[in-house]
């Protein structure tokens, strides 16, 4: 665990960077620093690995004080990662991955495989290892950064806002990445953003600073969302807080029903008073084909028969959360959400009524999530 | 006038010996003054009140007369090789002395960063990150103080030290024009030569920058 305590940065000049900053970063766990520009999220992440001295105030890591350390040896046992990769352009792929192993006199062989894992582990080519940085993509480099952070294996992770110097679609890429091997890896990480979405998706614990280096909250995303300590942090969030807080509802928790769900095989007449004039038609495997409209139906036969109105997309009712499932109804032409199991086979249809179910339901709740939380 | 190759011929044992001396004279000057502006450009880039002075200094050399700083060395150093070569190392530092201090200002923030936090001290972040680096543009600066030190040697002839020089001089006190041009072309080719291997040394030294050269 990493603690701060009390810690304040004042520059000569006067300038507050930090202002008595005390929070707990657990163990495995992804701690997100955010804040607007000048809140000092950058300078609390520096102290960790004594980049930057603080003023007063201690910073801990297993409740040993960081300047019990030569600031060199520390590092080398800190992953750290920013935001333009950083990478040595006259070092190849393989030795810039493997700088801290060679600081740590690991032997030339040894580093380079260690290298090599860790390409194939964060998604780069072998054939890249012999590469120089500016021949790779910004996405790339970024991996690579990635890669190198993690050659020694450190415990902890810090990372500068890694991902904002990449486009929309990549960086939404590595952060899926990076979230699945945090589940392997398991690092103690702090991450600083000022991207709240990134915030959000990527953060177990979420510290938000204010200008002038105030810790104003340090919560879990949902709680953040749900109630927000002031109006700073309201606003900072944003106003549609309210929305993104449905990605922590689970679409478990909505209600289901089979109601105008018709096989493919069924005559149509059974089809004809829907009463949301909308049925959805599946296979013999309970799979999803589409929506029929009653009142486009053919005079006889089955309703398969009729033309079919695309789904839109699915939901998957064990994985996703009412967010999801809230937009699956509003792009659906008959205004339901469709859905599915792991299989892709029909669990169930839900309106935006029955959404509205599950998100009044949630709001209820005294936040179980939370609870577990604490215990962590 | 009529160019002697015969002459030629007959000399090339005492042309190419010129012109060996030439170079020594030429590029030990480039070496030292490489030697001092590699630690001065790092103090420069570490305080930065500093380089206002030196590069001042560096150019208030490059402006005294060559003849002038030989009259006042010949006190100390009398009619040798240093006479000439002390000057001419005083030379290349207008020019070395910038570029070692742009060669580490190219090294980018990040990078910087990064090698910090991977945990370098700061003299192995200096011998293994900034100045490798540098390298390219500390190259094309020995590539200028190099060819402008070459043609500069042959005035060293003045107090009998300039290598190729002597021919310039000879041929024209014996209005003999087939030495001095055989010298000039000499002087020349040097410079070109010692310019291409310096370009070899750079490619072969930073394979990162000719890949880059390459593709951008």
């Amino acid at each position: 665990m990493i603690t701060f305590e009390g810690v304040t940065k004042r520059y000569p000049g006067g300038t507050v960077a930090l202002d008595d900053v005390s929070l707990d970063c657990p163990t495995g766990r992804i701690t997100v620093f955010v804040g607007t520009s000048g809140g000092g999220k950058t300078t609390a992440l520096r102290t960790i690995n004594r980049m930057v001295e603080p003023t007063s105030g201690r910073v801990l890591i297993d409740g040993q004080d960081v300047r019990e350390h030569k600031p060199a040896e520390l590092r080398r046992g800190i992953g750290y990662v920013i935001q333009h990769a950083g990478l040595f352009p006259h070092r190849t792929i393989e030795d810039n991955i493997a700088t801290v192993p060679y600081l740590l006199r690991w032997n030339k062989k040894k580093a380079r495989a260690r290298a090599h894992e860790l390409m194939e582990r964060v998604g780069l080519e072998r054939s890249m290892a012999r590469r120089y940085p500016f021949q790779l993509s910004g996405g790339q480099q970024q991996r690579v950064g990635v890669a190198r952070a993690l050659a020694a294996d450190p415990p902890i992770m810090l990372m500068d806002e890694p991902f904002s110097a990449v486009d929309p679609v990549v960086r939404a890429e590595l952060q899926d990445e990076f979230l699945r091997l945090q589940d392997e890896l398991h690092k103690t990480i702090v991450f600083v953003t000022h991207d709240v979405d990134e915030a959000i998706k990527l953060g177990d614990r979420i510290a938000v600073f204010q200008t002038g280096g105030k810790l104003v909250q340090v919560d879990s995303p949902e709680t953040l969302l749900a109630r927000p300590a002031d109006d700073f942090v309201a606003g900072f969030i944003g106003h549609d807080r309210g929305i993104r807080r449905l990605s922590f509802i689970p679409a478990s928790s909505a209600p289901l029903s089979e109601r105008d769900v018709l096989p493919a095989d069924a005559p149509v007449e059974r089809a004809r008073d829907a009463a949301g004039g909308w049925v959805l038609v599946v296979d013999a495997d309970r799979r999803p084909l589409g929506w029929a409209a009653a009142a486009g139906l053919p005079a006889s036969g089955v309703v398969g028969d009729a033309s079919l109105a695309p789904i839109g997309h699915t939901f998957d009712v064990a994985g996703d959360s009412v967010r999801a499932a809230l937009d699956a109804a509003i792009l659906s032409p008959s205004g339901r959400a469709v859905g599915v199991d792991a299989e892709g086979r029909l669990a169930g249809v839900a309106d935006q009524q029955d959404l509205s179910t599950a998100i009044a339901r949630a709001g209820a709740d005294p936040r179980p999530a939370e609870a577990a939380e604490d215990g962590g | 006038m009529e160019f002697d190759w015969d002459w030629i011929a007959r000399n090339t044992d005492s042309l190419g010996e010129h012109a060996l001396v030439h170079l020594r004279l030429a590029l030990l000057p480039v070496l030292f003054g490489l030697l001092i502006a590699l630690p001065v450009g790092v103090l420069c880039r570490r305080w930065g009140w500093l380089y206002p002075p030196a590069l001042t200094i560096a150019n208030v050399f490059y402006a005294i007369p060559s003849l002038a700083l030989f009259m006042i060395f010949i006190q100390y150093t009398g009619l040798t090789a240093s006479t000439v070569m002390i000057p001419l190392t005083l030379y290349s530092l207008s020019v070395l002395v910038p570029n070692v201090v742009d060669g580490l200002a190219s090294v980018s923030d990040p990078v910087r960063q990064a090698a910090t936090a991977m945990g370098f001290g700061p003299l192995r972040r200096l011998l293994r990150v900034e100045l490798p680096i540098a390298v390219p543009i500390v190259i094309a600066g020995t590539r200028v103080a190099a060819v402008s030190s070459i043609s500069l040697v042959a005035v060293g002839q003045l107090i009998g030290q300039g290598g190729l020089g002597y021919d310039i001089i000879r041929g024209y006190q014996l209005s003999f024009p087939t030495q001095i041009i055989a010298a000039t072309v000499l002087i020349v080719l040097l410079a070109l030569v010692t310019d291409a291997i310096l370009v070899t040394v750079q490619r072969l030294l930073t394979p990162w920058a000719r890949v880059r050269g390459k593709v951008s």
